[in-house]
């Protein structure tokens, strides 16, 4: 192993300039002339615009234009990147997602006008000038009500409020139904995954430039991947043409999938810009982040477990309503269907799945991925149901997985939802988890809870996810409407040293430190000699951005086959530089050689020499050493791994503590340990977070109650316990260069259930009788539920 | 409009704020210091952490007016004078302690308050610190390690699946 | 947020002067007003700041009471105030956050009376005194419901003197994303009986529970109190606890209280 190359648990060198103060966000440039845009937004979820009256506005000081909705009327829609079909075929409602709301407001924060002035103060105070009309309507909120009501329209020419209804997989649906009438038992459960906030730490923030000499706009904007955002500015939104648009995401404060989409504010200060001929600065607020940010999660699921007495998987089913918010975010379709209703096999060999989703429009936020991204959904339900079942035969909830996990020579295994998952072992992540957690201690842990009056529980889960996201291929016949591949370029300068322009979006994973590791190991060179370039559309060849786990697994390959045609080039060149036939020469630790003789060329004089082309011979050798792949994963990546935790409840008061969390995942090889461990804590501290604090509550009237952090508990320091984190346990995957899977979303879709299955646990083991809570478990449903059991 | 004097990471500074100016934002737009960041409207996120007359104080919460004569340290004044990290800038490095890097700036600054009060604090006593200091990144394991390291304390043993950091490239 | 004229008087009655002109709002440590002013919420015409004003910040001690000037902050109560009145050191130095605690200050939050907050718990059941630049109050009569006080427009709070328990403590419930008082208890042995006040529970805002001073003037035990329980009637219910709940809390805290006392 290369020192400081794959393997190796390198410290981040990004870390230098965010720990100096000198990391630049977005909303730290401020190009000369820049003046600032603020909007005005719905305090109704549901209203008709009657007028709109800016007259007053205009005439504030500092204030430069004013824009509505009207403005925006004939440009195109900022579409959902997945066409959904329902289970009769016929196509989802896909409504106008416009830049500024015309016609109707249809969520409490929907923009419906927007004033640029001079700073960013007067900006707001002309924003209160505005002399506007809008006719309440009544609010659609609750999904259940949304379905059953023809007249309450969010879209209007859409009675029922239905995206779609969609099955999965259709063929399956009857013999699903017929192996759960003819189980010995079924064990069904109802259960909510509640919606979240994503709550990036820096909130969304976008510059718009353009250049009357040129025509050249420029977008900065907190984006986790600026060329879709270019995309969809330029082929949906504006038109902008692509090579007239640059989009930069510089440093980026975190996304968690919220920064993943194209948003109205970026169209806005894009289209200011122009009108005005001045930088146009937007930066949210915490509150407007609320209000805005697409939301994540938001299922309410019935589901249902068929096996027999032995606790054999006969068949899962699924039953959910997902609600998409008012309008449909760039993933927000594929987030419920395709990344949810193709996990629900799990890691089990469950013969018979089907899963039905129905998508509903309300008049709340959009709701889109959020970290893990539909395969939280499936995780929970299914390790719940896993559970409740355990619990119903009397089987030891690690034997009741054992017995069904799919075994290590089954791979590859065609899952019953219809995905082929390549590698895996799940009993060995179990035997890691047993271990690491030390779960024979258990007992007396709980022993000594007990005498201090806290019951204890343990919860145990295991998952898998489709990461790698994705092969163009397959998701294409599922519904996308764009590849998911990436690229990357890799170029040598002159002196040796070597820029790698890469697709994916680092706001947080690391991928300055990450990515030479790889191309250190395969050039043999140090990694100091080789920079990232990345976050910016015309200096990078192409990307799809960072998500889905993705930047490693399909990214990093990019960057791996980029760097395997700059060896095969630089290998002509140094047979070249030796006189002798390129397949006579060897490559190994930074340096060309002939074996069985004494000729060698080093790296750098072989970068040299591809920039100093005196004597090549042209027809065969090209000056310079730069290649660029682009690289489309063969299948999704499916890491998976086995989760532990123990909770204290405190019976008197509900309060859960969680005191102990180990996770043992399956990441495929590891590039950086330190990375990766840190990538796992952090997916964890969000699961806790969901499972115990994160409550995001509209009223009956579209409302947002919990609409700040007074009301919105972020997990916080003293929340959580010491993370535990291995990832020891590796089966390479089989199908990229690097035998990766991927690690971002592990954290957030492996903990929530363990932390409610321990939570059960704890009040099972205190003599209390209750099948299930409803996440967030706060203090008052968990008291609430002891006082009703 | 009034014009505040402060005394910033050692040097005398003179900006022109509103009266409604947040010293936060004095700093960032008026003296370009864009390494104390912004991350909520009510208080509770930290990224601005900075010190005022030698106090932790979120500069969210504190009229620029209201700073006219302070001492007032940033992140950017926290680096050794030759450049380098100073103990906690590095021990967060070593320990993974930031991704995103957009709340790090408010740790460093809380760090140094809580270990100017606490030289040798426990893993309870920094949790209970940092209540005022919100990381959606870290899970907050890394930055709980660094700050024991800062304090020359032990860190909780590596996972064992996991060789030592080594230096950064 | 809304442009204002700002005052930095450096006397109390400079800032009575100040506050007496037009719409003007005095400002303590800000931590709760400026984020409201953030939040244009609030559009006063002056702010009058209260830090440069001599005199506010002592704390001073004499046999048996404690006198806090209004504008010290928690931080320093938290510091000075750990010898002679560990309970109310421990009560300040856990308001908000580090920082928040280097600026709030006692006389700002109780000048608010947010129904959440834990000092007013702290001033009821100590009897404490609150003084203003016109007159003192009594605690009894200072709290008047959610965040309406006795104090007349342009009276400023100067210091409180807080009679020194003989036992006491504060068990706070924190409502985690505020990390407010959900319900907080506030029980005192004093040698003419026991007092307790409970904050974040009841929507008339921070109140004495009588019926438990009354079996703790009898016996300042947690057994004291079993089987005492308070109807839920009255109790806030918001997004964080339903009013059983929160009634059920004030049972806990208070034992709870009284055990570490």
């Amino acid at each position: 192993m290369l020192d400081g190359g794959i393997g190796t648990a390198t410290k981040r060198r990004e870390d230098v300039r965010f720990l100096m103060g000198r990391g630049k966000y977005t909303d730290d440039h401020t190009p000369a002339g820049t003046c600032y845009a603020a909007f005005a937004r719905s305090d109704m979820a549901h209203g008709r615009i009657v007028s709109i009256d800016a007259a007053a506005a205009e005439g504030m000081p500092g204030v430069l234009a004013v824009f509505t909705g009207a403005d925006f009327a004939d440009v195109g829609s900022n579409p959902a990147g997945w066409l959904i079909n329902s289970r009769d075929g016929t196509p989802m409602y896909e409504p106008k997602r416009p830049v500024l709301a015309h016609g109707k407001v249809r969520h409490v924060g929907d923009a419906y006008a927007a004033v640029i002035a001079e700073t960013r103060e007067q900006a707001m105070d002309a924003v209160e000038a505005l002399e506007v009309e809008i006719e309440p309507l009544d609010a659609v909120v609750d999904m259940a009500a949304a379905l059953a009501d023809g007249d309450n329209r969010v879209h209007d020419d859409l009675p029922g409020n239905q995206c779609f209804d969609w099955g999965w997989i259709e063929d399956n649906r009857e013999a699903t139904a017929a192996a759960i009438e003819a189980a010995p038992h079924v064990t069904t459960l109802e259960l909510v995954n509640n919606r979240l906030v994503p709550n990036a730490i820096e909130p969304r923030c976008s510059i718009g430039e353009y250049d009357p000499g040129t025509g050249d706009y420029k977008l900065t904007t907190t984006s986790q991947n600026p060329h879709l955002t270019r995309l969809l500015i330029s082929a949906f939104v504006l038109g902008i043409p692509e090579n007239k648009l640059t989009v930069i995401g510089p440093d980026v404060g975190g996304g968690f999938g919220s920064k993943i989409y194209h948003y109205g504010e970026e169209a806005l200060v894009l289209s200011a810009a122009k009108r005005l001929g001045r930088p146009v600065k937007w930066t949210a607020t915490r509150s407007e982040a609320f209000l805005t940010d697409a939301h994540g999660r938001d299922h309410v699921t019935r589901i249902e477990l068929a096996c027999e007495t032995d606790g054999t998987f006969i068949a899962f089913r699924t039953e959910t309503m997902a609600n998409v918010g008012a309008y449909l975010s760039n993933f927000s379709t594929a987030t419920p269907t395709f990344l949810h209703g193709t996990l629900m096999a799990g890691n089990y060999t469950v013969p018979n799945v089907y899963v039905n989703v129905k998508a509903v429009f309300t008049n709340t936020a959009p709701v889109d991925a959020y970290r893990g991204a539909g395969r939280p959904e499936a995780t929970y339900s299914l390790e719940r149901v896993i559970d409740k079942c355990a619990r119903e035969l009397g089987i030891d909830p690690i034997a009741i997985r054992r017995k069904n996990f799919i075994q290590p020579d089954q791979y590859p295994y065609a899952s019953a939802a219809g995905l082929e998952y390549d590698s895996g072992n799940y009993d060995a992540l179990m035997d890691v988890l047993e271990r690491r957690a030390d779960l024979a201690g258990f007992e007396g842990r709980r022993a000594e809870s007990e005498r201090r009056g806290k019951l204890r529980g343990l919860g145990i889960n295991s998952y898998i996810e489709a990461c790698g996201i994705a092969p163009s291929n397959l998701v294409g016949q599922l519904g996308s409407r764009v590849g998911l591949y990436d690229a990357a370029t890799v170029r040598v300068n002159a002196t040796g040293n070597i820029s790698v322009m890469v697709g994916a979006h680092s706001h947080g994973q690391g991928h300055e430190t990450a990515f030479p590791q790889i191309v250190a190991d395969m050039l043999g060179v140090d990694p100091a000699t080789i920079e990232i370039v990345h976050g910016d559309t015309s200096k990078i060849p192409f990307g799809m951005g960072t998500y889905g786990s993705r930047s490693l697994a399909v990214c990093g390959s990019a960057v791996h086959r980029a760097t395997e045609k700059v060896i095969v080039k630089a290998r002509k060149i140094a047979a070249h530089m030796m006189s002798v036939s390129a397949d006579d020469v060897d490559f190994a630790d930074g340096q060309f050689s002939v074996p069985g003789t004494n000729k060698f060329v080093a790296w750098g004089d072989v970068a040299l020499k591809a920039y100093i082309p005196h004597d090549f011979p042209l027809e065969e050798i090209e000056p310079g050493l730069e290649e660029t792949a682009f690289y489309d994963p063969a299948n999704f990546t499916y890491p998976s791994g086995a989760y532990a935790c123990e909770v204290e409840v405190d019976p008197e008061t509900g309060v859960v503590d969680v005191v102990s969390m180990v996770a043992a995942d399956d990441f495929g090889n590891v590039v950086n340990p330190l990375i990766v461990t840190g990538q796992v804590q952090g997916g964890l501290a969000q699961g806790i977070g969901q499972a115990l604090l994160e409550q995001t509550t509209y009223d009956a009237d579209g409302q947002l109650l919990s609409a700040s952090y007074m009301d919105y508990a972020m997990p916080r320091a003293d929340d959580l316990p010491t993370l535990v984190v291995d990832h020891s346990s590796v089966t390479e995957c089989t199908h990229n260069p690097l035998g990766v899977k991927g690690c971002g979303e592990a954290g957030a879709i492996g903990s929530p259930p363990t932390v409610v299955n321990a939570v059960i646990d704890a009040l099972a083991r205190g003599g209390h009788d209750v099948a299930h809570i409803d996440m967030p478990l706060t203090p008052v449903r968990v008291w609430t539920a002891l006082q009703q059991a | 409009m009034p014009e505040i004097s402060m005394r910033v990471n050692g040097t005398d500074r003179t900006v022109r704020v509103e009266n409604r100016t947040l010293l936060v934002h004095a700093l960032r737009d008026g003296l370009r210091l864009t390494g104390t960041h912004v991350g909520c409207d009510t208080s509770q996120c930290g990224a601005c952490t900075i010190h005022v007359d030698g106090a932790p104080v979120k500069a969210c919460s504190m009229l620029a007016v209201e700073a006219d004569g302070a001492e007032v340290e940033t992140i950017e004044g926290q680096a050794m004078s030759d450049g380098s990290l100073n103990t906690i800038q590095q021990a967060f490095q070593d320990h993974h302690g930031l991704q995103c890097g957009f709340c790090t700036p408010g740790m460093v600054m809380a760090t140094a308050a809580l270990l100017r009060e606490n030289p040798k604090p426990g893993d309870a006593e920094i949790r209970h610190a940092l209540k005022g200091n919100i990381c959606r990144c870290t899970g907050y394991q890394g930055i709980v390690n660094a700050i024991l390291a800062a304090s020359g304390q032990p860190v909780p043993a590596a996972m064992d699946s996991e060789p030592a950091p080594v230096a950064a490239e | 947020m809304y442009d204002f004229d700002f005052a930095n008087p450096a006397t109390l009655d400079e800032a009575v002067a100040a506050l007496g002109r037009g719409d003007a709002q005095a400002l303590a440590g800000g931590q709760t007003y400026l984020p409201a002013l953030r939040q244009r919420l609030a559009a006063p015409d002056t702010i009058v700041s209260l830090k440069r004003v001599e005199g506010l910040s002592d704390i001073e001690a004499t046999v048996d009471t404690l006198r806090i000037g209004a504008m010290a902050t928690h931080a320093r109560i938290a510091r000075e105030t750990a010898d002679r009145f560990p309970a109310l050191s421990r009560l300040a130095g856990n308001i908000g956050d580090m920082a928040v605690r280097s600026r709030g200050t006692l006389g700002g939050s109780l000048a608010n009376n947010d129904p959440s907050a834990c000092y007013p718990a702290m001033a009821l059941a100590t009897g404490a005194t609150i003084h203003t630049n016109a007159r003192d109050i009594a605690a009894e009569d200072f709290f008047r419901g959610m965040f309406e006080t006795a104090l007349d427009d342009g009276e400023i709070i100067t210091a409180v003197t807080v009679p020194v328990a003989q036992a006491a403590h504060y068990e706070k419930f924190v409502q985690r994303a505020s990390r407010f008082a959900l319900v907080g208890v506030f029980a005192a042995r004093y040698p003419d009986g026991a007092r307790v006040a409970v904050t974040g529970a009841s929507s008339g805002g921070v109140f004495r529970w009588t019926e438990a001073e009354e079996r703790l003037s009898d016996r300042f035990e947690a057994s004291a109190l079993d089987g005492l329980t308070i109807a839920p009637d009255d109790m806030i219910e918001d997004l964080h606890a339903t009013k059983p709940y929160r009634a059920h809390l004030v049972s806990v805290m208070t034992r709870r209280a009284v055990e570490h006392a």
